[in-house]
């Protein structure tokens, strides 16, 4: 369905000679193309727009290798920036924090994102990877039968749960989360939330209060890896209110471009941590920048 | 407001604006020359233009919004399909609300035997709408499952079965095969069903969108479209390219979690919406 970058490029440079230097008006043309690829490949509009004045700066003046057509030059500094973007200078990219143990991990994000089976997949990561001791809460009271999903993945994968009270706030159950925590000897403790519009504020201020009575080490913001452009206002009004620390994109296992992927990196700064590559309970992986990079630009 | 001269610089913002819709730039392009016909180097205001825009988008709206067919035959079978997370079960739960408001005698098939607590999310749509759930345990075979309750609503002379499946990615085709197994294991018991395929797109989705309505429209002949959360931030521009690619009817939007948050399309509302021109 969509033309990768390389053809699009092709034809736009067929015309020059691979002499000389990229001009600016070469340049132009060419960067009028990556636009383009990248607004298909669902990287919402400011950020392309950032993205490729960037690009446009670089590129200009650079001199036309020998080995290479201009097209593919202009296409290696695109991906070069891309993958220089999307690794941003975060050092720690990796592993979550989880130090000073209970260290609470709050999850936060749209309906249907992802959450609860993120929560449980990096639960049982903590676990086998790094011989964590786990608990997870569900602190979702309104979806039917969200607190009894998150504990039917515990037992799936030997990781205790919170016992379910009824009737209890989201942030009351936090409480009583982080005190099982604390006596109970666990190293995490997780805060699975109800998804939510970011543009709800009495929701929005419930996760609030959340992350004030916790404190989490982390605040991931789970993002459905086949978002459009909606990820801008995602990714600022979820940073802008609640303060997070890392994303993770799911249902990469998919087919989609995952340009989400961009916008979440240059709206909030904050790395993305790792990818959801299916339902099942290992099904996900470390962020790699550079194969995210050829994808959004379908090579 | 200030009226301003159509030209090439105004045409690329209206395209832009398209495009954040998720409209994708293709579609975009069309609809703002179409939009811009003949009226090239005209002075209009920008409310003016985006009434001309929105007029526009609701012309090609218009022929795909139409309500989910009800037919005579009995029970009439509707199967919900889509990607994992996109809001099958909870419309499922709306929709089974407002078919037994509407004095018809529903029932539902948990046929998602898949995800954990899948079945009892759907039981609590069930009580809340009024309508028996029959389900069977987890890890089981969907196909079956729908085999049963075809029977079961035979039997009880029940006006609608409604079909819930387990979300899937329609790349995967080991899922996609299951859900072709489905649908034959049900034509056994009547081969006239389904009567409508659902397929439930959630806003927030990009350019994929287009990609689930191809697959899933040829491994499981889509009938209609829902699309979710529209109450949030996402505009589902996607719709209009699906509208001009495929044709599909576009039978209702979710606005919300709530079991009434189900409302018809209307394409002049989702225009108006698109163009940032409500209130
Ligand atoms: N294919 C695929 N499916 C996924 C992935 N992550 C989650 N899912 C599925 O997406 C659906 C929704 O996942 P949940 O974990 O319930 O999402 P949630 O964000 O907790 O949803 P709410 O609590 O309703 O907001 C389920 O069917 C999951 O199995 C992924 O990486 N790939
Ligand atoms: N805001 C909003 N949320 C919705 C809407 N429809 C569904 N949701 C929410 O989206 C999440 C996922 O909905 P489900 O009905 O479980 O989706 P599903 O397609 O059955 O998911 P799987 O079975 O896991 O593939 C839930 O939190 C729902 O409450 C809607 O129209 N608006
Ligand atoms: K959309
Ligand atoms: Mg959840
Ligand atoms: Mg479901």
């Amino acid at each position: 369905m969509f033309e990768n970058l390389s053809e699009r490029l092709s034809g736009v440079f067929d015309k020059l000679t691979s002499q000389g230097s990229l001009s600016e008006d070469d340049v132009k043309t060419a960067l009028r193309e990556v636009r383009v690829a990248l607004l298909e490949a669902d990287v919402s509009l400011p950020v392309a727009r950032d993205f490729v004045k960037a690009v446009q700066e670089r590129a200009t003046g650079q001199a036309v290798t020998k080995s290479v057509t201009p097209g593919q030059q202009v296409v290696k500094i695109v991906h070069d920036e891309l993958v220089n973007v999307l690794k941003g200078d975060t050092e720690d990219t990796e592993l979550l924090k989880v130090d000073n143990p209970p260290a609470p991990i709050l999850m936060v994000g749209l309906q249907g994102g992802g959450k609860t089976t993120t929560t449980a997949k990096l639960a049982k990561r903590l676990k086998e990877k790094q011989g964590k001791r786990v608990l997870m809460a569900s602190l979702d009271v309104y979806r039917p039968a969200a607190m009894h999903q998150l504990e039917v993945l515990g037992q799936q994968i030997g990781v205790d749960t919170l016992p379910i009270v009824a009737g209890q706030k989201p942030a009351d159950i936090a409480k009583r989360a982080k005190q099982q925590a604390s006596m109970g000897g666990y190293d995490v403790y997780m805060l699975d939330t109800a998804g939510r519009l970011s543009i709800d504020d009495e929701l929005m201020a419930e996760v609030e209060a959340v992350r004030d009575v916790t404190n989490p080490r982390e605040t991931l913001l789970v993002v459905d890896g086949l978002t459009g452009q909606d990820a801008v206002n995602t990714a600022e009004n979820f940073n802008d209110r609640i303060g997070i620390s890392g994303v993770i994109l799911t249902r990469m296992d998919g087919d989609g471009r995952g340009g989400a992927a961009l916008s979440m990196r240059a709206v909030t700064g904050k790395p993305i941590k790792y990818v959801g590559l299916g339902e099942k309970m290992d099904a996900i992986e470390e962020f790699t920048p550079d194969r995210i990079a050829g994808r959004i630009l379908g090579m | 407001g200030p009226r301003r001269v159509l030209d090439d610089e105004m045409l690329e913002q209206l395209e832009e604006l398209l495009i954040s819709t998720d409209m994708g730039v293709e579609t975009s392009l069309r609809v703002t020359a179409a939009m811009a016909e003949g009226r090239f180097g005209q002075k209009l205001s920008s409310v003016e233009i985006k009434q001309l825009m929105a007029a526009e988008i609701a012309r090609i709206m218009e022929p795909v919004a139409t309500p989910m067919p009800l037919y005579q035959k009995t029970p009439q079978v509707i199967l919900v399909v889509g990607v994992n997370g996109s809001g099958k079960t909870t419309t499922i739960g709306k929709l089974a609300s407002q078919f037994r408001a509407a004095g018809k005698s529903v029932v539902i098939a948990a046929g998602d035997t898949f995800r954990a607590a899948a079945v009892e999310q759907l039981q609590v749509w069930g009580d809340r709408a009024g309508v028996p759930v029959l389900t069977a345990p987890e890890g089981s075979d969907p196909a079956s499952l729908a085999f049963d309750a075809m029977t079961k609503a035979q039997e009880s002379g029940a006006d609608l079965l409604m079909i819930d499946t387990a979300g899937r990615l329609q790349n995967r085709a080991d899922l996609m095969e299951e859900l072709t197994k489905i649908v034959r294991v049900i034509q056994k018991k009547d081969p006239s069903a389904p009567h409508n395929t659902l397929l439930v797109l959630d806003a927030t989705t990009g350019q994929n969108a287009l990609n689930q309505v191809d697959a899933f429209q040829k491994l499981a002949d889509v009938s209609g479209l829902v699309m979710t959360k529209l109450d949030g931030t996402a505009r589902g521009g996607v719709l209009v390219s699906l509208a001009d690619k495929y044709g599909l009817p576009i039978h209702a939007i979710g606005v919300g979690e709530q079991i009434d948050d189900l409302a018809p399309f209307d394409p002049k509302d989702f225009a108006t919406a698109l163009m940032g021109l409500e209130d």
